[in-house]
């Protein structure tokens, strides 16, 4: 029987996990993945998990008792750094620390992907992994291999405009791209980290909310790395998250586009990066005239506050695009 | 060139040492305030963390003094910290505060990096008087920390009470004005004295508590609302995981001065409970955890500003490491809401509560 290795469906599985499945699956184990995010996973996670720690880490906790029972290892690594001289979070890096504490779940593979100093630290954490399933180098090297160009395909669906629950159903279900429906009028930016925007419990579906509304949404993972990271080093100092560079690269290039008409940032309560990020991106965008609106995320939230937020926020943005909002300011 | 930097509890005495040294015209920003506060949180990021708020607010009261330059310290992360100045620059340039920053960043590869700073604030003055400058600085930096080490010792056996505080004060103000080497080594002794003036009553039982956390709210104890001093007033001793002096050797000079303890002995006894760094001094908080349950310690208190990454890791491992040695351990969070009384209040209950298990243990073992 093969081994079953449980992904937590939180955090990066929203940008790793098909690389990550194809590697433990080339590797000849049997991925499980969580249960979609609920009201019982989060309150599962709220039990155990201090009251600090932010909304996405409190819904790993959910997801990590939801695999308890039916999986013999949890894939949990320590996301030190995923490129060089940047970090992910603290709380990424004290993650398989703060889960372990937790009574019955099975072990965890808590590797340290650390690429700090080189990029190509990773092929400890490649080999530390694969050695778990296999003695065989080449067949691990060859995992490895497979899973990346999986990676890359999945990354060049979000380029292409796709969300991340989208291109995992392409890359799933091996069927072509649908075409992409025609543009609205409205393009709004939504700022926020994926595990934030994407998971559809976590942000009330702001993402279907917003094209329900009639409005093109368009995230920081839509752009490529390359011309995130150009536009946000633009700042006087370089970030030193990697969430937050692609956040702040990706707000400064939207901001610049003229299609734009609006920006929606998204938080976590008590985010650490979001609180500095958020900070930049909002003064940047006020100077610039844009329509701007700053979310909270917590537990607590509201369904009912969120989309009256969304609706009057559309609204504005609107009448601002019909240039009433301009004649009123003029003639005042 | 007005320099200004940010309050860190005694931070401001060796800093100021350095730059008079130096020659540089120093604005000491008046020590931390409700308004301070005030000021820091208005115009701070909401979920920013309090020390932003509270060296915002000093940097606006420093600019309302005269101060044209700000100096401070930077960082690589993952801590907000390393990004303090840039998010304190964008806000006073939208206040219309005209400072200029100079960040001291650590040095990634080597130590000229930051030497390099210090000339921009030095201008045309000789190495020879920067080093002697930093030196002067540096000695204040543990002066001023052994004075500390001694008024918590003092503090909870103190015959009179506040005298302690009384010399604390007088012994911190003659350190403070000593402007040369000479003048210092007299003003040493003359602490010395002070402090040892105070009475003492050793044969007196205390609780010793170790407190540990984040480096800001150990060190300025506005931002901790004095809880060594409440700590003290309880007849508890308390002992710092953290000092001045021993941030800036391993931070700034790179462990250049030896025989100190170091964060590194913290670090490895932090293992297994968290067995990576986590930025700030997350990994030392559980390390200093574990080497005062080791010693027999009564009582960990922990001390962090709301919203801190590092520390939140460290809280949520740190009950483990109490209930495997068996010591009770109490979690303050400080922000700009937190109320004096209702500290004193959970501090004395702790106390209490610590008072007697010893006096049960001590039962049970006589």
């Amino acid at each position: 029987m093969p081994v079953k290795v449980g992904i937590p469906r939180a955090l990066l599985y929203y940008y790793y996990y098909p690389l990550w499945r194809t590697f433990f699956e080339e590797l000849g184990a049997e991925v499980v993945l969580s249960s979609p995010s609920t009201k019982g996973v989060l309150t599962e996670g709220l039990k155990y998990a201090v009251d600090e720690v932010c909304l996405p880490v409190k819904l790993t906790f959910g997801h990590v008792l939801d695999l308890a029972g039916k999986v013999d290892l949890i894939f949990l690594p320590r996301l030190i750094s995923v490129k060089k001289a940047e970090y992910i979070c603290p709380k990424f890096l004290g993650l398989p620390d703060m889960i372990r504490r937790l009574a019955g779940i099975p072990p965890l593979i808590d590797v340290n992907i650390d690429r700090y100093k080189s990029n190509n630290d990773i092929c400890l954490a490649v080999k530390e992994v694969g050695r778990l399933f296999t003695h065989n180098h080449f067949k691990i090297w060859l995992a490895y291999r497979r899973s990346l160009k999986v990676h890359r395909r999945y990354f060049r669906l979000l380029e292409l405009g796709l969300m991340p629950a989208e291109a995992l159903a392409v890359l799933k279900d091996r069927v072509k791209n649908e075409p992409l429906p025609e543009p609205e009028k409205i393009t709004v930016a939504l700022i926020g980290h994926p595990y934030n925007i994407h998971d559809p419990y976590v942000s009330m579906n702001i993402i279907g909310r917003l094209r329900t509304l009639g409005a093109n949404v368009i995230t920081a993972e839509c752009l490529p790395e390359k011309t995130a990271g150009s536009y946000a080093s633009r700042l006087p100092k370089k970030l030193f998250w990697t969430l937050g560079q692609r956040m702040m690269g990706a707000a400064l290039y939207y901001l610049e586009r003229p299609d734009l008409s609006g920006m929606i940032h998204v938080a976590a309560f008590g985010c650490g990066p979001d609180s500095m990020t958020g900070e930049l991106i909002e003064r940047r965008a006020r100077t610039m005239g844009m329509p701007f609106l700053s979310l909270t995320l917590d537990e607590h939230t509201g369904e009912a506050g969120v989309i009256t937020r969304l609706e009057a926020f559309l609204d504005m943005v609107s009448w601002k695009m019909a240039g009433t909002v301009g004649a009123i300011k003029s003639s005042s | 060139m007005r320099v200004t930097f940010p309050h860190m509890g005694n931070l401001h005495i060796s800093l100021k040492a350095m730059f008079q040294t130096l020659g540089v015209e120093v604005v000491v920003p008046p020590p931390c305030s409700k308004r301070t506060l005030s000021l820091g949180s208005k115009h701070g990021p909401e979920f920013a963390c309090l020390p932003l708020k509270l060296n915002l607010g000093n940097f606006i009261e420093a600019y309302e003094l005269g101060a044209d330059t700000v100096v401070m310290a930077g960082g690589c992360g993952p801590c907000r910290f390393g990004y303090y100045a840039q998010i304190q620059q964008a806000i006073l340039k939208d206040l219309g505060c005209a400072l200029q920053f100079i960040v001291l960043e650590p040095p990634q590869r080597q130590i000229t990096e930051l030497l390099v700073k210090i000339k921009q604030l030095a201008g045309s003055r000789s190495w020879w008087k920067i080093i002697q400058a930093l030196r002067f600085g540096y000695r204040k930096a543990r002066l001023v920390d052994e004075i500390e080490r001694v008024a918590l010792r003092s503090r909870p056996r103190e015959k009179i009470p506040g005298s302690t505080d009384a010399a604390y004060r007088q012994a911190l103000d003659l350190i403070d004005c000593a402007s040369s080497w000479e003048k210092l080594t007299a003003a040493q002794e003359k602490a010395k004295e002070i402090m040892d003036k105070v009475a003492v009553d050793f044969s007196r039982q205390v609780i010793k508590v170790g407190v540990v956390g984040e480096i800001y709210t150990l060190l300025e104890p506005f931002s901790n609302l004095y809880l060594e001093r409440h700590l003290g007033g309880l007849g508890v001793e308390v002992h710092r995981s953290i000092y001045l002096s021993g941030w800036v050797n391993e931070h700034l000079f790179h462990g250049l001065a030896k025989g100190m303890g170091s964060g590194k002995e913290a670090r490895s006894a932090s293992y297994p409970y968290l067995r990576h760094f986590v930025g700030g001094h997350g990994q030392e908080t559980i390390g200093n955890a574990v080497r005062y349950a080791r010693s027999g310690y009564d009582g960990i208190i922990q001390v962090f500003p709301f919203t801190c990454m590092p520390e939140i890791v460290a809280e949520s491992i740190l009950p483990d490491v109490c209930k495997d040695f068996g010591v009770h351990y109490l979690t303050f969070i400080m922000d700009e809401n937190t109320g004096e009384a209702g500290m004193v209040t959970r501090l004395e209950a702790f106390t209490d509560l610590l008072a007697r298990k010893k006096e049960a243990k001590e039962a049970l073992s006589s």
